[in-house]
């Protein structure tokens, strides 16, 4: 089933409606994928993101969630209820001082009965691990602990897609892999779709499919190593290869004959396989 | 200036049932013209560790000199200390609070420069803002919260730099920026890191980011200093930073790998010397496969 379709969608921030941040953007995600957003800071990735739950609504063109038009003030609720956002910063995302309290407010915001919330509260901090922090104090947990609270928060609403707009940027590589591991097990084990904003090309590694942002427009979609491997393309919308795959081109281009190679691991691979042929 | 911490220690919230010691005893010294990394997870201690420097956090414990300003002595001018040891705090674009660009970077000046004239900040606040690739007449009467990310960052460092620090310390300069923000704001540091700024301290959590820029480097943890040296000679010790539950570089996770395969690389962990050392050691094996 298609999760999200994009339109001709144009959005501008301005009321002349100039230098739109979204720009003709036709796109669909089909239930289930786990989909990465990359481009530079400014490209329109967070415009993009915001315009799926109604947060923004196109200036053109129209945007449906599951079929229903975000444009539609009668299904708003529903969309935001299928579509879940979390954000950059952890600490503007916390509403209680009590970690069950925080994850208990989408629902209580949605009515869910009081039994369901509990159970659901259970359902979300399991999902991300957090379970003996039901009574803890949000603010005195770490970075990473923080992010995964509000992934739960939005899991407690129970949506179908989830989308992530830099939420790893603030953390240490241990909440990054901390949160990345959360995610990629909801994508893998319950089938939730993922929208993943991100300047980490390692998390774009892990997704099925990247889609790269040029001033609002959609200009590369497609598997991640395939993007990746399209380096002069990258860098005209002023991107940068994953670290291990510059090694790798390096390599290629002084007449080493190593395989692409996009990590660490698939690197040390390449280079072992010829080393240790000759 | 010389930064030379002995000793250190650092409880937060003493005599109370919060009561965490930060910093357990940290012994480091960091020379004048070092381009220092600091590393280590969330709760190591290390931005306990630089809030010391500059004494927005006094010194309770152990022995701290900056240059000729010891931080001991409770006479000690710690006004003149922070004018000459710049903190550039981590998102620092949130701390931006006045109408105008221009007022925002003056600010510093105006506390710790009372004896300048108009005239005389106005042009300390131009060359603040050039230096940082900002267009003076263009943004000095604009809000700044009408700039982009990367610009306000840049505002930010501006409203630090414009003291003319010899020590800049930055907390996690490129957090949140895109690769190429990233690669140009390390551009910028080295910039600033020729002339009167004499030495510059990162607290990072990208490895690379370390290991592609930095003389020297210290691993925090638990409060202490646990490793230090070159790049090169930290990041030859992957196993002991997996333990500590930190990254290594990129270039270091494969010589690792190739290490355990008995490839072994001697690297200093940037990219590009990585690839050539990679290269000889390829040709070098092919020229000996042909002998034979």
């Amino acid at each position: 089933m298609e999760a999200v379709r994009f339109d001709n969608v144009i959005f501008s921030y301005r009321e002349d409606g100039k230098e739109p941040a979204v720009n003709g953007v036709s796109l669909s995600i089909e239930e289930g994928e786990f989909v990465a957003v990359l481009g530079r800071n400014g490209s329109g990735k967070s415009t993009l993101a915001k315009l799926i739950n109604a947060l923004l609504l196109p200036s053109s063109g129209k945007v449906t969630v599951f079929g229903m038009d975000t444009a539609n003030e009668k299904q708003t609720f529903e969309i935001r209820k299928s579509a879940g956002m979390v954000f950059q910063n952890p600490d503007n995302q916390t509403v209680a001082s009590i970690v069950e309290d925080d994850v208990a407010f989408g629902p209580e915001n949605i009515g869910v009965p009081r039994e369901e919330i509990g159970k659901r509260i259970d359902f979300a901090l399991d999902a991300v691990g957090m379970r003996e922090y039901r009574t803890a104090t949000p603010s005195r947990l770490s970075g990473g602990q923080k992010q995964r609270i509000a992934i739960a928060g939005v899991l407690a609403i129970l949506p179908k897609i989830m989308i992530l707009d830099e939420s790893t940027a603030m953390l240490d590589p241990k909440g990054r892999r901390e949160v990345m591991d959360v995610v990629r097990k909801l994508n893998r084990e319950r089938g939730m779709t993922v929208i993943l904003i991100t300047h980490f090309v390692d998390e774009a590694l892990q997704a099925d499919r990247a889609i790269v942002m040029h001033r609002g427009e959609v200009v590369m979609d497609g598997q991640p190593e395939e993007i990746f491997s399209r380096s002069e393309e990258l860098e005209t919308y002023n991107l940068t290869l994953p670290r291990a795959a510059y090694v790798c081109k390096k390599l290629q281009e002084a007449g080493m004959p190593v395989k692409n190679a996009f990590t660490a691991e698939e690197l040390a691979e390449a280079i072992c396989e010829l080393l240790q042929k000759v | 200036m010389r930064i030379v911490a002995k000793g250190l220690t650092y409880t937060y919230n003493p005599k109370s049932p919060f009561a965490s010691q930060a910093l357990k005893g940290v012994d480091l010294t960091i020379e004048e013209g070092e381009f220092f990394g600091i590393i280590g997870h969330t709760g190591s201690g290390k931005s306990t560790f630089v809030q010391h420097l500059n004494a927005l956090i006094r010194l309770t414990g152990g022995a701290l000199s900056v240059g000729e300003y010891d931080l001991s002595d409770k006479k000690c001018n710690f006004i003149e200390l922070r004018s000459k040891v710049g903190m550039v705090f981590q998102y620092p674009e949130y701390q931006l609070f006045a109408e105008t660009v221009e007022k925002d970077v003056e600010f510093g000046l105006k506390n710790f420069r009372k004896d300048m004239t108009e005239t005389e900040r106005a042009d300390a606040v131009r060359e603040a803002l050039e230096t940082v690739g900002l267009d003076y007449q263009r943004v000095r009467n604009k809000s700044p919260f009408e700039l982009s990310g990367g610009q306000k960052r840049r505002v930010a460092i501006a409203g630090v730099i414009v003291t003319k620090p010899e020590i800049l310390i930055l907390d996690e300069p490129a957090a949140g920026l895109d690769p190429l923000g990233k690669k140009e704001l390390m551009e910028l540091l080295h910039t600033i890191h020729g002339g009167w700024c004499k030495t510059v301290v990162i607290v990072s959590h990208d490895m690379d980011e370390i290991a592609e820029n930095c003389t020297n480097a210290a691993v925090f943890s638990e409060g202490k200093v646990v490793l230090k040296g070159k790049p090169s000679e930290i990041f030859s010790q992957s196993q002991k930073l997996f333990s500590l539950g930190l990254d290594v570089p990129v270039t270091a996770r494969c010589a690792l790998l190739l290490k355990e395969r008995g490839i072994s690389v001697s690297t200093d962990f940037t990219c590009d010397d990585f690839a050539d050392k990679v290269l000889a050691l390829w040709k070098a094996a092919k020229e000996g496969g042909h002998a034979e």
